[in-house]
C-alpha cells in the first residue's frame, strides 16, 4: 500500500470496443480477396503484377508523403493499401506496367493526402485516380482481355455497341472482358457477404444503389439482373459507395446517396457515350456528401417542433431583460461593463439550478 | 423484448453477481460531505466536538430541493472542512470519529401504523430521511414524488436495469431485500397513485424476475405491479431510454422531465431505502455498494456513507498489482478519481479499480463510420458536436442539441479512431451551460 502510484484520470468511458481503423480497413482488405483471386485466375499472372505495383506505389506514396510533411506514418492501418489494391481491382487487365504506378501515385498524394489524409478527402482516392487514368490514357483504360473470342469487349460495351447480351452463368462466374476485380460476381458477393456480417459496412448504401439499378433498368425496358451483374456495379457498390470517408453518416443520407449513385449510373450507361457509369456516378455522389449529411441531420431523441406558449417565454424574458440593459452599459464605461454583467449574473442564479438539476436527473436514476 | 433503439452490448463482467451482500466493517471514521445530492448544499447542525449518533440528522438546508444527511456512526464530530469528494472534486464536510459503538438516535423507531400515514406524511418522513435517488443521479427523492399538480403521473416506473458493466449491487439487492424493495415501491405507489406500476429488470437477471414475480403473486400484487424484462443492452438503465423501452413515450429534449410524459422512475435501492425509512424510521446512512475489478477478492458491501474508500478496498484484500485507474461508479459512467482518499457517498454504486489500461491506442482523425451515430441512444450526431467543439464552434454544437446528451459513453466506446468523443461533448456542454448563464 505504501508504495507509490499513479492513477489515470480520464474522461468516462472507461472500456472501449476492441476494433479499431486498422481492423476495418483489413477486413475490407479481406473482402476484396477473393474478387482479387477470381480476376487472377480467369486474366492471369500478369493481374497479379498490376495489383502489386499498385498497391506498393500506394504505400510509398502515402510513407513518402508523410514524410515529408512530418505527419505520424499511418501505413499499417491498410488503408493505402486498401486504395491501392482498389484501384488495381477496377484496371483492365492489359494495361502497362506504368499505369498502375502512376493511378496510385495520384490516387494517394492528389486524391487523399493533399487533402489532410484519411478521413478528409472528398473523393473516393482509388476512384480518383482511376478518373484520373481514364482522362489522360482514355485508349489504354479500354483495351480488354479477349476472354470470350465472339466479341471481346466488356459486356456493357458489346450490349450497347453491338447489341449482344452475355448470359448470366458467365456474368456471374467472371469468365467475361473487364476490370480484374470486377467481372466476378460471385467473388464480390462473397466478399460483401463478409463485410455485412461483420457489420463494416451498412446495407443501406448498396442496397439503394443496386435496388435503383433495377428499377430504373425495368423502367427503361433493359434487363435489371444483367445491369447488376455487368460492368462495375457490385464492386462499387459494396466496396466503393460505402467507403465511410466519402459517404454520408447518416442513415437516411446512406439511402439518397445509394439512390443518387444508382439513378446517375444508369442514366451514364443508358444515354451517355460511356457503356459503363458506375464511377462517375460514384465521384459525383461524392461531391455531394455534404450536402446530403447537411440535410439529413438528426433530430434529437424526444424532439417536438417547438412549442411557441411554452418555449418562447422564458427566452423572451431574457431578451428583453438583455436589451433593456444594453443601451445602459453601453453609456458607461468598460468597468461600468463588469459590474452590469456581474449584477445580472446574480440575479440569474436560481436559474441556474433548475438547469443543473434538470441535467443531473436525465442520467440514470 | 422491450428495448430501445441505439445502445452497445460491452463485455458486462458482472464477476460479483452471485456474492451475497455482506456487512462492511464498522469505519474508523466516516467523511459526510455536505453536498451528496442535486440541489442546495446542506448547513451543519453540529459543530467540532459534539457527540453524535447513528441517524441523527447532522446537516440541512431549506431549500426545497435538497436532503438532509445524517450521522452514519456513532462518535465525535472531528470537525468540518473540505475534503475530497468523489464527484465534486472538494466539498465542505463533517468529520466523524467512531466510538466503536452504534448507539441509535432516539428519533429512530419502528412504525406500527405504516398504512394509517397520509400521503403528505409519507413524503415528509422520505424527505427527512434524506433519501436521494440511489442510481447515481442523487436527485432528491421527495421532490421527485410532488410533481407539480398540472404534470399528471400516470405511471411509475422501478428501475432494476442495472445496465453497467461490473456492477451488481442493484442485483444483489433485488435477490435478497425482494420483499422490502415491493413494499418500498407500494409507498411510492400510494403517494403517486399511478394507473400502471412496472419494474424494468434486464434479462441477464433472470433470477431476479423470477423472485419478483413469485413475491409478486404471493403478496397478491401481480395485476398491479407488472414486471418487464429487457433487453440486455447499454443504456438501458437510463432513465430516458427505460420509459422508451417500457411506455414508448419519449421524454422531450431540451430538458424535458419524465413527469412531462407522466411517468417517475426510481431506483430499486431507493425503494428499500424508502421501506427503511418508513417501516424502519431509519434515515439513509448505508447503501449496498459493489467493489470489484483489479481487487483481491471484489464484493458485495452494504457500507455506512461516508465510509473511506481505502478501508473498503483493504476489506476486499486491497488491490492487485499495477493498478491504473480507480473508478467511482461503472466503466461507462464512472468517475475517474485520482486518489483511493475519498468516501462514499450517497450517489455511489461501485469503486471499479481497472489495472493499468490495455487499450492504449492513439487517437485517429474521424473516418466517419457513423457508429457513433447509430449507437446513440439520444439520436444525436456525436462526432460531429466533436468537431465542432474542437474548433470551439459552440453554435453548431448547440444546432447539433449537446446539450441532450447525458454522457452515456457508448459513442466513445465504439469509436475505431478512438476519439474521446464524450470529453469534447462535455467541453461544448459546458461552454453552452456558462453562455445560458449570461
Amino acid at each position: 500500500m505504501e508504495k507509490e502510484r499513479k492513477l489515470t484520470v480520464s474522461v468516462n468511458p472507461h472500456v472501449k470496443d476492441k476494433d479499431n481503423v486498422n481492423k476495418i480497413m483489413w477486413y475490407v482488405i479481406i473482402a476484396l480477396l477473393p474478387a482479387a483471386i477470381a480476376g487472377i485466375y480467369f486474366f492471369g499472372i500478369n493481374s497479379l503484377l498490376i495489383i502489386l505495383l499498385s498497391v506498393s506505389s500506394a504505400v510509398v506514396t502515402e510513407l513518402i508523403i508523410q514524410a515529408i510533411t512530418k505527419k505520424p506514418i499511418t501505413i499499417k492501418d491498410g488503408s493505402a493499401v486498401l486504395t491501392g489494391l482498389l484501384l488495381a481491382l477496377i484496371l483492365s487487365p492489359l494495361v502497362p506496367w506504368w499505369i498502375p504506378i502512376l493511378g496510385s501515385v495520384f490516387a494517394i498524394a492528389i486524391g487523399k493526402q493533399i487533402f489532410g489524409g484519411l478521413g478528409h478527402n472528398i473523393f473516393n482516392p482509388a476512384l480518383a485516380g482511376r478518373a484520373f487514368l481514364v482522362a489522360s490514357w482514355p485508349a489504354l483504360m479500354t483495351k480488354w482481355l479477349l476472354i470470350d473470342a465472339a466479341t471481346g469487349a466488356t459486356p456493357l460495351a458489346s450490349l450497347k455497341l453491338e447489341g449482344i447480351k452475355t448470359g448470366y452463368s458467365k456474368l456471374f462466374l467472371g469468365n467475361i472482358g473487364g476490370c480484374i476485380g470486377e467481372t466476378s460476381a460471385i467473388a464480390l458477393l462473397i466478399g460483401a457477404a463478409f463485410l455485412l456480417y461483420k457489420k463494416i459496412i451498412d446495407w443501406r448504401i448498396p442496397a439503394a444503389f443496386i435496388g435503383t439499378v433495377f428499377v430504373f433498368a425495368f423502367i427503361f425496358r433493359q434487363d435489371p439482373i444483367f445491369h447488376i451483374l455487368a460492368g462495375g456495379l457490385l464492386i462499387g457498390a459494396f466496396f466503393m459507395a460505402t467507403d465511410y470517408v466519402t459517404s454520408p453518416i447518416t442513415k437516411n443520407g446512406k439511402l439518397i446517396f445509394g439512390f443518387g449513385c444508382g439513378f446517375l449510373t444508369i442514366i451514364l450507361r443508358l444515354l451517355s457515350g460511356y457503356p459503363e457509369g458506375v464511377m462517375f456516378s460514384i465521384l459525383l455522389m461524392n461531391a455531394t456528401t455534404p450536402l446530403i449529411d447537411r440535410y439529413t441531420r438528426l433530430k434529437p431523441f424526444g424532439y417536438k417542433k417547438p412549442k411557441k406558449e411554452k418555449k418562447a417565454e422564458k427566452p423572451k424574458e431574457e431578451k428583453t431583460m438583455e436589451k433593456k440593459k444594453e443601451p445602459e452599459v453601453d453609456l458607461e464605461s468598460k468597468e461600468g461593463k463588469k459590474i452590469k454583467v456581474e449584477i445580472y449574473e446574480q440575479k440569474e442564479e436560481p436559474k441556474e439550478e433548475i438547469i443543473k438539476q434538470k441535467e443531473k436527473n436525465e442520467r440514470n436514476d | 423484448m422491450k428495448s430501445f433503439f441505439g445502445g452497445i452490448h460491452p463485455i458486462y463482467n458482472k464477476i460479483t453477481r452471485k456474492d451475497a451482500i455482506k456487512v462492511a466493517p464498522l469505519p474508523k471514521k466516516v467523511i459526510l460531505p455536505l453536498q451528496q445530492h442535486t440541489g442546495a448544499i446542506c448547513e451543519p447542525l453540529v459543530k467540532a466536538e459534539d457527540i453524535v449518533k447513528v441517524g441523527q440528522k447532522i446537516a440541512e438546508s431549506k431549500a426545497f430541493v435538497s436532503a438532509p444527511i445524517h450521522a452514519s456512526i456513532s462518535g465525535k464530530v472531528l470537525g468540518i472542512a473540505k475534503a475530497k469528494h468523489p464527484v465534486l472534486g472538494e466539498c465542505n464536510s463533517i468529520v466523524i470519529e467512531a466510538d466503536g459503538k452504534i448507539e441509535w438516535d432516539e428519533s429512530v423507531k419502528k412504525r406500527e401504523n405504516v398504512d394509517a400515514l397520509t400521503k403528505e406524511e409519507l413524503k415528509n418522513i422520505i424527505k427527512e430521511a434524506g433519501i436521494v435517488g440511489l442510481g447515481g443521479a442523487a436527485f432528491p427523492t421527495h421532490v421527485k414524488l410532488s410533481p407539480p399538480p398540472e404534470k399528471s403521473i400516470n405511471t411509475v416506473i422501478l428501475n432494476g436495469a442495472e445496465c453497467e458493466p461490473y456492477l451488481t449491487c442493484d442485483h444483489r439487492i433485488m435477490l435478497e431485500q425482494t420483499e422490502r424493495i415491493i413494499k418500498g415501491f407500494q409507498i411510492i405507489i400510494k403517494i403517486l397513485e399511478p394507473k400502471q406500476c412496472y419494474i424494468g429488470i434486464e434479462d441477464n437477471k433472470e433470477n431476479a424476475i423470477a423472485l419478483f414475480e413469485e413475491k409478486l403473486l404471493n403478496m397478491g400484487l401481480q395485476d398491479k405491479i407488472k414486471i418487464i424484462r429487457l433487453e440486455t443492452i447499454y443504456p438501458q438503465g437510463a432513465e430516458k431510454n427505460l420509459i422508451y423501452s417500457i411506455t414508448k413515450r419519449k421524454v422531450p429534449n431540451a430538458g424535458g422531465l419524465p413527469m412531462d410524459v407522466g411517468v417517475v422512475v426510481q431506483n430499486v435501492q431507493t425503494a428499500k431505502a424508502i421501506y427503511d425509512a418508513v417501516y424502519q424510521g431509519k434515515p439513509l446512512i448505508e447503501r449496498v455498494i459493489t467493489i470489484t475489478g483489479a481487487v483481491k477478492e471484489p464484493k458485495n458491501l452494504l457500507v455506512k456513507i461516508g465510509t473511506p474508500v481505502k478501508e473498503l478496498i483493504e476489506f476486499c484484500g486491497g488491490y492487485e498489482d499495477s493498478i491504473g485507474k480507480i473508478i467511482s461508479g461503472g466503466p461507462m459512467m464512472g468517475i475517474a478519481q485520482y486518489t483511493d482518499d475519498i468516501p462514499i457517498i450517497k450517489g455511489s454504486s461501485g469503486i471499479l479499480v481497472q489495472k493499468e489500461e490495455v487499450i492504449k491506442e492513439e487517437e485517429r482523425d474521424c473516418i466517419r463510420c457513423g457508429r457513433c451515430i447509430d449507437k446513440c441512444p439520444m439520436n444525436l450526431m456525436p462526432t460531429m458536436i466533436s468537431q465542432y467543439a474542437q474548433k470551439d464552434d459552440f453554435d453548431k454544437c448547440q444546432e447539433y442539441s449537446a446539450l441532450d446528451c447525458y454522457e452515456c459513453g457508448c459513442c466513445s466506446y465504439v469509436c475505431p479512431s478512438k476519439i474521446p468523443l464524450v470529453h469534447w461533448i462535455k467541453y461544448a456542454k459546458g461552454e453552452l451551460i456558462k453562455r445560458k448563464k449570461k
